[in-house]
């Protein structure tokens, strides 16, 4: 292991970690957003959309993101809409992320009893008082454990982005060893970098959900 | 009785689920002050009684009115009903996310929109008055059934109902515990309130009833005081019901 070569190496790792946080958080935002969305039509069985809906869920959820990315930036600027990368990758991540994310919500929704509805009704609580008092912070904090599940496994997703070449931690390091055959310095520092985002991610999360969770679940 | 004013009317009302009827043709009218028992088998229609009342189950046929305003969960009007019209489930059915403080205030801050000071100082106050004060910031998963209960109970008096339903509210609790629930209903019933309840609890019912009304295949059988029916009940599908709860001594030969 040369300690030097790691050395030169760490700001192009460092620049491409913060393109994949970027496009990553991102392209989660997005997922989180259409995720909620999603869930909702589903769940309150809004007609024509819900079907839609389902739809969509059934191809991101049944797709592997590289072919959506590949279908996003190669496909779609033939029939005249061109796509720059890094929205690209944004895009696919938040339609990959939005179908998991609608199914995590979805069942949470659904893991609230209906008496609970109608215990909050019979306090006099509107429609629109309900669903935000009662349901959905309940709905959410049984959501949460896959919630978290599905933000790790977007971000480590992110590792197909090189193959619409952005350079991300993937492209950097399969760039590097195609340049200089430092071949274990690249991969270490590839599975550190990946570690240095997730890890966070991942205590994080834990926090989260012990936090939520801790009202209606106890320790 | 008949002086007093009428609450609730219950008019000639027939509640489906498919075919089978659950309700059928039944009628009924809370007065003023008046505690009115429901008793019957399982099945026979006695908490949807109650749930019609609320505007949670919609009806085929008939009418239920709150002081002449017609009840019905899909009209604007019901948000307003209900706040007068108080519900405790078989359940409990406290929110799990919410202490037992915000279980109690939530509704009279966000439906009333009362000072949360005034609600607070108030919700403190009925909550020494069911002994559980200790348990003001505990979460309901920390209660036992018959705490849970008692705190549904005082979720209701907060909104300061013009009627109480209750719906089995001892069913789901262990023997022991059903008493401290019940002293509660009967201190209620002490102070005047109004109350529609629903009831196995036979002992409990003859205690605290001005009225029963005793419920069969979603007809009224039978209705009268609590001495008429325990004592003298004039059907013999209520005599046969009564009977179930007696046990005669065992002769051994």
């Amino acid at each position: 292991m040369n300690w030097e070569v790691i050395g030169s190496y760490l700001p192009l790792y460092w620049k491409a970690m913060l393109l994949t946080l970027r496009i990553g958080w991102i392209g989660i935002a997005f997922a989180i957003l259409i995720g909620i969305l999603v869930a909702i039509v589903r769940f309150y069985k809004v007609p024509v959309a819900s079907q839609i809906a389902g739809v969509y869920i059934e191809i991101f959820r049944n797709t592997p993101l590289l072919v959506q990315l590949f279908f996003l930036y190669f496909a779609l600027p033939r029939i005249g809409i061109p796509m720059k990368a890094d929205f690209c990758g944004a895009l696919g991540l938040a339609l990959l992320g939005g179908s998991y994310m609608a199914e995590t919500f979805r069942s949470g929704l659904e893991s609230v009893a209906k008496i609970q509805t109608e215990s909050a009704l019979s306090l006099g609580m509107n429609k629109s008082q309900m669903v935000l008092h009662i349901i959905f912070p309940q709905a959410f904090s049984r959501s949460v454990p896959s919630f978290v599940a599905n933000i790790i496994f977007l971000l480590k997703e992110t590792s197909v982005f090189s193959a619409i070449s952005l350079m991300d931690l993937m492209f950097t390091a399969k760039d590097l060893i195609g340049l200089y055959y430092k071949t274990s310095e690249c991969l270490v520092l590839l599975v550190v970098f990946y570690a240095l985002i997730l890890i966070p991610v991942s205590v994080l999360g834990d926090r989260l959900e012990r936090r939520v969770r801790h009202a209606e679940f106890g320790d | 009785m008949s002086k007093r004013e009428e609450i609730i009317r219950v008019d000639h009302i027939t509640k489906r689920y498919d075919e089978n009827a659950v309700l059928d043709d039944f009628s009924l009218s809370v007065h003023e002050g008046e505690v009115v028992v429901i008793v019957g088998p399982s099945g026979c229609g006695k908490s949807t009684i109650l749930r019609i009342m609320n505007g949670l189950e919609p009806i085929q046929k008939g009418e239920v009115t709150y002081r002449g305003e017609k009840v019905d969960g899909k009209l604007g009007s019901i948000t307003r009903i209900r706040e007068k019209v108080g519900m405790v489930f078989q359940s409990y059915e406290l929110f799990p996310h919410k202490t037992i403080l915000q279980n109690i205030m939530l509704a009279s801050i966000l439906v009333q929109k009362r000072d949360r000071r005034e609600v607070k100082e108030e919700a403190l106050q009925l909550l020494a008055r069911v002994g559980l004060s200790e348990k003001k910031d505990a979460y309901p998963r920390q209660l036992s059934g018959g705490q849970k209960q008692r705190v549904a109970i005082v979720r209701a008096l907060a909104m300061h109902p013009e009627v109480l339903l209750f719906d089995e509210v001892t069913a789901a609790l262990d023997p022991e515990m059903v008493r401290e629930v019940l002293d509660v209903l009967l201190s209620l019933a002490k102070e005047g309130k109004t109350m529609v309840i629903v009831t196995h609890e036979m002992s409990f019912a003859k205690a605290v009833a001005d009225r029963v009304i005793f419920l069969d295949g979603g007809h009224m059988e039978e209705e009268g005081t609590a001495s008429e029916f325990f004592d003298h009940p004039k059907t013999e599908r209520a005599k046969q019901f009564l009977h179930t709860f007696t046990y005669d001594k065992v002769e051994r030969e």
